[in-house]
């Protein structure tokens, strides 16, 4: 079933995602996630993890990145500043605001903080789903209360039911284990809105291809990860010039 | 608002009777305090019981702060599932009284989600709730926007479990109830009304009327058994694979939608070739008709066959209408619980 080239109408578009159309963006994500971020581990495509479950549904599976490392910010100062900061100090490349491998080794004195990255597709809200967990060098998982101190001013200032509605603490679908989770409930709706009055978007195959990037422009920030404003960028250049040269898909 | 039937009434009166021993690494007294013997409601959840549980122990328990648990046969009992799917599961044979465990103290954290009491489990009820009206009607706002007061009788329906009057008078404001049960013969019912569309084409002939919450459980075995008695005991949460997966509902004429059709469309290798060994696109599975009749499958060098397919304690048969079971069984966050048991076994090829 070729979807790629049918022709979209975003207004009647919900935001979700076909679990198929989900495969498919993750690895365009993947790959431009390489390409502009060459300094942090990429992103993995971990196939069918639950045996005598899901092997039936061939396309099953979900991205991972693990073994982030963070450094701890202190009090109240935002992570994402902390380490730009320390970048710019360093040296001025663009790209090397996001090796933040280079930064832990130069940073004795703060803590580093280890995150694990997972995009799983859920079947009930149709869209993907972060989940995360953190955990200090010793291999010691960061408490609720920790983890939320080291989100961004914006997530931080919850309302106190945030706990139980925006980031809640859920069993991974695939690992059986609690892990953090930022609710889906609204990711349709706002998708949509991400999407609508963009005048590129005309053929569905380059909706899915561009779904996670601008997916994880928004929740990333939400636990202190800025995507490279290339490689949001990149996917205007891209469209744009491949629409003048009315050349299918340059991104191979 | 609908009126209950017996199978509802029989739901949400249903209950299992436990008898909770202490760990013995936390007793502190001889002799060490009896079973303590307590009827546990099958829509309930286990952490809801710990008022009954403590203070039968209390007198018995090291000093410090507790953080309750339970185990049954060294398995961490996970308390967001309703207890009575643990019974289902965990049970294959069902044992009465149930034999469990208790801990205030060690909490296995990589295994359990935290738990902070009741509040724990409403949030989780109430999330469930939320993800199931995602299902149904493609958002959540009947279940956002629910007055606190609705709210609150909303949980303590379930809390007090039993008062399915009162679920039903503030669940039907929900609205989550398009899907009409087939084998009452509502024939003046048309489907479209019952559910929105989200614009994805249909199959020809078949008229997907709408998406009903399924949260599936299958555990495998590996050896044969006869009686439920001899069945092997899941002593990890490894072996256990469960998934929210929504059901999609396809309606064709002169034709019920039935519990084969969505074991079908849940564990389709189970129906048709296998077809996860080669390239074909998963689509490629329907063209396997002829093997609809047969659960079995011979795949690589497994063999696997459905043994068992168990919803509120009870094995329907696969020709049931899949709205009755929907209708009657569900658990009041809307979810249906189905435990299925796969027998794996090792081809011996010739």
């Amino acid at each position: 079933m070729d979807v790629k080239e049918a022709a979209l109408d975003i207004s009647h578009w919900d935001g979700t995602l076909s679990l198929n159309d989900f495969s498919i963006a993750a690895s365009a994500f993947s790959e431009k996630w390489k390409r502009f971020n060459p300094g942090v581990p990429p992103w993995s495509w971990v196939p069918c993890p639950k045996q005598h479950l899901v092997s039936s549904h061939r396309v099953e599976g979900y991205l991972q990145l693990e073994n982030f490392c963070c450094v701890k910010s202190s009090e109240k100062e935002l992570v994402e500043v902390t380490l730009t900061q320390k970048a710019e100090s360093g040296r001025s490349n663009k790209e090397e605001c996001f090796d933040y491998a280079t930064l832990v080794c130069s940073e004795q004195p703060h803590e580093v903080i280890h995150y694990d990255f997972h995009i799983v597709y859920s079947a009930s809200y149709r869209v993907p789903v972060l989940y995360f967990r953190a955990y200090h060098t010793d291999g010691q998982p960061l408490l609720f209360n920790d983890i939320e101190k080291d989100l961004p001013g914006n997530s931080a200032k919850l309302p106190s039911e945030s706990k139980w509605t925006f980031i809640t603490q859920e069993e991974h679908p695939y690992l059986n284990r609690p892990w953090y989770k930022l609710h889906p409930c609204g990711t349709g709706e706002w998708m949509k809105l991400l999407f609508l009055g963009d005048p590129l978007l005309t053929v569905k195959g380059q909706l899915i291809e561009r779904y996670l990037v601008s997916w994880f422009s928004v929740v990333g920030q939400v636990v202190g990860l800025k995507l490279p404003l290339g490689m949001l960028d990149s996917i205007v250049s891209t469209y744009s010039c491949t629409n003048d040269e009315k050349n299918g898909n340059t991104e191979k | 608002m609908q009126e209950m039937t017996e199978a509802q009434k029989y739901v949400w009166e249903g209950a299992i009777p436990l008898q909770i021993h202490l760990h013995e690494s936390e007793v502190t007294t001889v002799p060490p305090p009896p079973p303590a013997p307590i009827l546990a409601p099958r829509i309930g959840y286990l952490p809801l019981l710990v008022s009954l549980v403590k203070p039968h122990f209390s007198s018995a328990l090291p000093p410090g702060v507790d953080t309750v648990w339970f185990e049954y046969k060294g398995l961490p009992l996970k308390w967001y599932i309703p207890t009575g799917v643990l019974f289902d599961l965990l049970c294959m044979e069902p044992e009465r009284p149930w034999n469990l465990t208790v801990h205030f103290r060690g909490y296995p954290s990589n295994i359990l989600l935290p738990c902070e009491g009741e509040d724990s489990v409403k949030w989780s009820f109430i999330n469930s709730l939320k993800e199931a009206s995602y299902i149904i009607n493609g958002n959540c706002k009947n279940v956002m926007n629910m007055s606190q007061p609705d709210q609150v009788e909303l949980w303590h329906s379930v809390l007090n479990s039993g008062n399915l009057e009162s679920y039903q008078r503030v669940s039907s404001k929900l609205k989550l109830g398009s899907f009409e049960d087939e084998y009452m013969g509502n024939i003046n019912s048309s489907p479209e009304k019952s559910q929105q569309n989200t614009g994805e084409t249909d199959a020809p002939a078949q008229v997907k009327i709408g998406r009903i919450p399924v949260r599936l459980y299958v555990w495998t075995v590996s050896k044969d058994f006869d009686d439920l008695e001899d069945a092997p005991q899941i002593d990890s949460w490894d072996k256990v694979s469960y998934i929210n997966r929504p059901v999609e509902i396809h309606k064709e004429e002169g034709k019920y939608f039935s519990l084969h059709d969505v074991v079908k469309q849940l564990l389709p290798e189970f129906f048709f070739g296998s077809n996860f060994t080669n390239d074909g696109d998963a689509t490629s599975k329907r063209s396997a008709e002829e093997e609809e009749n047969s659960t079995k499958l011979s795949c690589k060098a497994e063999i696997a066959e459905i043994k068992l397919v168990r919803i509120q304690g009870i094995e329907p048969k696969l020709q049931i209408p899949f709205s009755w079971l929907v209708h009657n069984l569900m658990n009041p966050e809307h979810f249906l619980h189905i435990c299925v048991c796969l027998k794996v076994s090792e081809v011996s090829t010739t």
